[in-house]
C-alpha cells in the first residue's frame, strides 16, 4: 500500500512533464480591485480577468498562485511561479532584476488619504513595503511607516498610527468612498511609475514575447479598456 | 453553502452572518485548523524519531557518529528557529532541484545560478511546473514538516540524551550482571526507564511545538494565521461580504483555540506523567508510593 501511494505520488509529480507547459501566475491576492481573494477563495479582480484572457490569447494554460508581496520577486527568481501579475509598477530599479512586459494598466496616480483633508502628509505616512509609493514617501521628507499588506496601511490611518496613507489612487478610492466620510483624499495626486506590467525572469524572453503580443492585441481591440472600466469605474485613466 | 446566500448584498443581520461564516473562504479557514493538527500529528513523532536518533548518536561509542550527533544538536539549537526555517526551506528546495537537475538534465549548458536567479531545467522542477497546485501545496507542507522535525528533533535529542544519562547506573549494571548484552540492556532497561526522566522536557517541547505552528505561515503554507489575517482585514464592496477591520476578532478566536490546545495537552501530559512515575525510583514515584501506603 505504501509503495503504491509512493508510486502514485511520483507519477503525479512527474506526470505533467509530457503535457503542455503550465504557466504559473504569481499574485498577491490582497490588493483590490487589482487582485484579491474573493469569498469563494479564488483569485479575483481586474488582473484575474485580464490574466485569464491574455493566457487564452497566448494559447497557454495558466494557474494562479498567491505569494506575499515582500517576497514576490525572490520567489519568481527561484522559479516558484513564472509571471508576477500583482499590480506591480514598472520602475527602473525593478527592471534591473526582472523583465517587464508592456504595461496593461496606464501610469496611474498615487494619492494620500487621511482622516481629514488637512492631515499632515509630511508627518507619519504609511505605505506598503517595497512599493514605489514607499520610496516616494521616504524621499518626501515624511516619516515612512511600512506594512507588509496594503490593507494594514489603511488600517494604520484609521487607528491613528499614521496621519495618512500613500498608495495607488485606484486602490484607495473604494476605501474612501465606503468609509462614510471617515477617510478623505489629502492634497493633490502624484503620478508615479510607468504603469503596471507583468514581471518575468530575465531568462524568460520567449514567454514575455507571447504575453506582449497578447497585451498588444487586447489593447488594440479595446478589451483592456473595457476591463479597466468594469473594475475601476468610468473615471479611471485608460489607454 | 445555503440557498438563501445566493445574493449576499441583499442580506442583513443574522442571515448575513450565517452566510458570511459559511462562505467558501471561511470553509478554507476551518480546514486550515486541520492543517495545523496534521502538522502536529506528523511532526511530533518524526521529531521524536530524529531526537531518538540524535541521542543514540551522541551516546555512541563510535567517534564520528558521536561527533555527528553532538554537532546536530549544537548547531540546530544554536540558530534562531526563524532563521533556520527561512534558510533551510530554501536551501532544501534548491538542493533537491539541483540534485534532480544533475540526474535528469546532464546535457544542460546554461549555468544554474544566473545572478540572483536559480534556474534548473524545466524537467528538474520539483514538483514539476505543470502539476496541479495541490502538489505544490503538499510539497511545501512536506518541506515544512521536515524542517519542523529537524529543529524540534535537535531539542528532543538533547532531552533524551539527558534522560538516558539520568537512568541510575546501578540498574544497568544489574542487567549486565544478569548477562544481558549491551543491546539488550539498552532495549529492556534503559529505554523503558528513561521516559519518566524525559517526559518533563518532552512535554515542554510539545507545548513549544504547538505554539510554533504559526511559523507555517512564514513558510507559505496557508494556516490559520494566514486565513485569520486575510479574512479579518477590511473588505470593500469589491468583495461579496464587505466589512470593516475585524482582525481583532479573528485573532481572539486563534488565541482561544491555542489556549484550548495547550490546556488540553497539559491535562493529558500530567496524566501521562503520573502513569510513568508509577513504581519509579524518582521523587514523584516515591510520593505515589507513600500516598498508597
Amino acid at each position: 500500500m505504501k509503495k503504491m501511494l509512493l508510486a502514485t505520488t511520483l507519477l503525479a509529480l512527474s506526470g505533467g512533464i509530457a503535457a503542455a507547459q503550465t504557466v504559473r501566475l504569481g499574485t498577491e491576492g490582497a490588493y483590490p480591485p487589482f487582485n484579491f481573494i474573493d469569498d469563494a477563495g479564488n483569485v479575483a479582480g481586474y488582473e484575474r480577468e485580464f490574466g485569464d484572457e491574455a493566457c487564452k490569447r497566448a494559447g497557454l494554460t495558466c494557474e494562479w498562485v498567491t505569494n506575499d508581496w515582500d517576497s514576490i520577486i525572490p520567489n519568481l527568481q527561484s522559479g516558484n511561479y513564472d509571471v508576477i501579475i500583482a499590480g506591480m509598477s514598472i520602475t527602473d530599479e525593478r527592471a534591473k532584476v526582472v523583465d517587464f512586459s508592456e504595461n496593461y494598466f496606464p501610469p496611474a496616480d498615487s494619492a494620500y488619504v487621511g482622516l481629514t483633508a488637512e492631515a499632515d502628509i509630511k508627518g507619519v505616512v504609511s505605505a506598503q513595503v517595497g512599493t514605489i509609493q514607499a520610496g516616494y514617501v521616504a524621499e518626501s521628507g515624511a516619516t515612512l511607516l511600512e506594512f507588509p499588506t496594503p490593507d494594514e496601511t489603511v488600517a494604520a490611518v484609521r487607528n491613528g498610527e499614521a496621519a495618512a496613507v500613500f498608495a495607488d489612487k485606484d486602490f484607495l478610492a473604494p476605501y474612501v468612498k465606503e468609509s462614510n466620510g471617515e477617510l478623505t483624499f489629502v492634497g493633490e495626486p502624484v503620478s508615479l511609475g510607468g504603469g503596471v506590467g507583468l514581471a518575468f525572469r530575465q531568462s524568460d524572453d520567449e514567454l514575455r514575447e507571447k504575453f506582449n503580443a497578447a497585451i498588444q492585441a487586447m489593447k488594440a481591440d479595446g478589451t483592456v479598456n473595457k476591463l479597466i472600466e468594469k473594475h475601476f469605474g468610468p473615471e479611471t485613466k485608460k489607454f | 453553502m445555503f440557498s438563501f446566500c445566493a445574493d449576499p448584498k441583499s442580506l442583513e443581520g443574522f442571515s448575513w452572518l450565517v452566510c458570511y461564516l459559511t462562505s467558501a473562504k471561511h470553509v478554507d479557514f476551518y480546514w486550515s485548523f486541520l492543517t495545523v493538527l496534521v502538522l502536529l500529528a506528523v511532526t511530533a513523532p518524526s521529531a521524536l524519531a530524529f531526537g531518538f536518533g540524535g541521542a543514540m548518536a551522541a551516546r555512541s561509542p563510535i567517534a564520528p557518529l558521536r561527533w555527528f550527533g553532538k554537532t546536530y544538536t549544537a548547531m540546530v539549537r544554536g540558530v534562531p528557529d526563524i532563521v533556520f526555517f527561512l534558510f533551510f526551506v530554501i536551501a532544501l528546495d534548491q538542493g533537491i532541484e539541483w540534485m534532480k537537475h544533475q540526474v535528469v538534465c546532464p546535457d544542460w549548458k546554461e549555468p544554474i545560478r544566473q545572478g540572483l536567479e536559480f534556474r534548473v531545467c524545466p524537467e528538474a522542477k520539483v514538483p514539476s511546473g505543470s502539476s496541479a497546485q495541490i502538489w505544490h501545496q503538499l510539497y511545501g507542507f512536506a518541506l515544512a514538516v521536515f524542517t519542523f522535525a529537524i529543529v524540534f528533533g535537535a531539542f528532543a535529542a538533547n532531552v533524551l540524551y539527558g534522560a538516558m544519562n539520568a537512568v541510575p547506573r546501578a540498574q544497568l549494571e544489574t542487567a549486565e550482571s544478569y548477562g544481558m548484552s549491551q543491546g539488550q540492556v539498552f532495549r529492556r532497561i534503559l529505554v523503558p526507564q528513561m521516559w519518566t526522566y524525559a517526559l518533563p522536557g518532552l512535554s515542554n517541547l510539545w507545548m513549544i511545538l504547538i505554539k510554533a505552528t504559526p511559523l507555517l505561515f512564514l513558510l507559505g503554507v496557508k494556516d490559520i494565521v494566514y486565513w485569520a489575517r486575510e479574512l479579518g482585514s477590511a473588505k470593500t464592496q469589491a468583495y461579496a461580504y464587505p466589512h470593516p477591520d475585524w482582525r481583532l476578532w479573528y485573532f481572539i478566536v486563534l488565541l482561544i483555540v491555542y489556549l484550548c490546545m495547550t490546556r488540553g495537552s497539559e491535562i493529558i501530559l500530567s496524566r501521562l506523567t503520573r502513569r510513568l512515575s508509577h513504581g519509579q525510583a524518582t521523587a514523584a514515584g516515591e510520593a505515589m508510593r507513600r500516598a498508597a501506603q
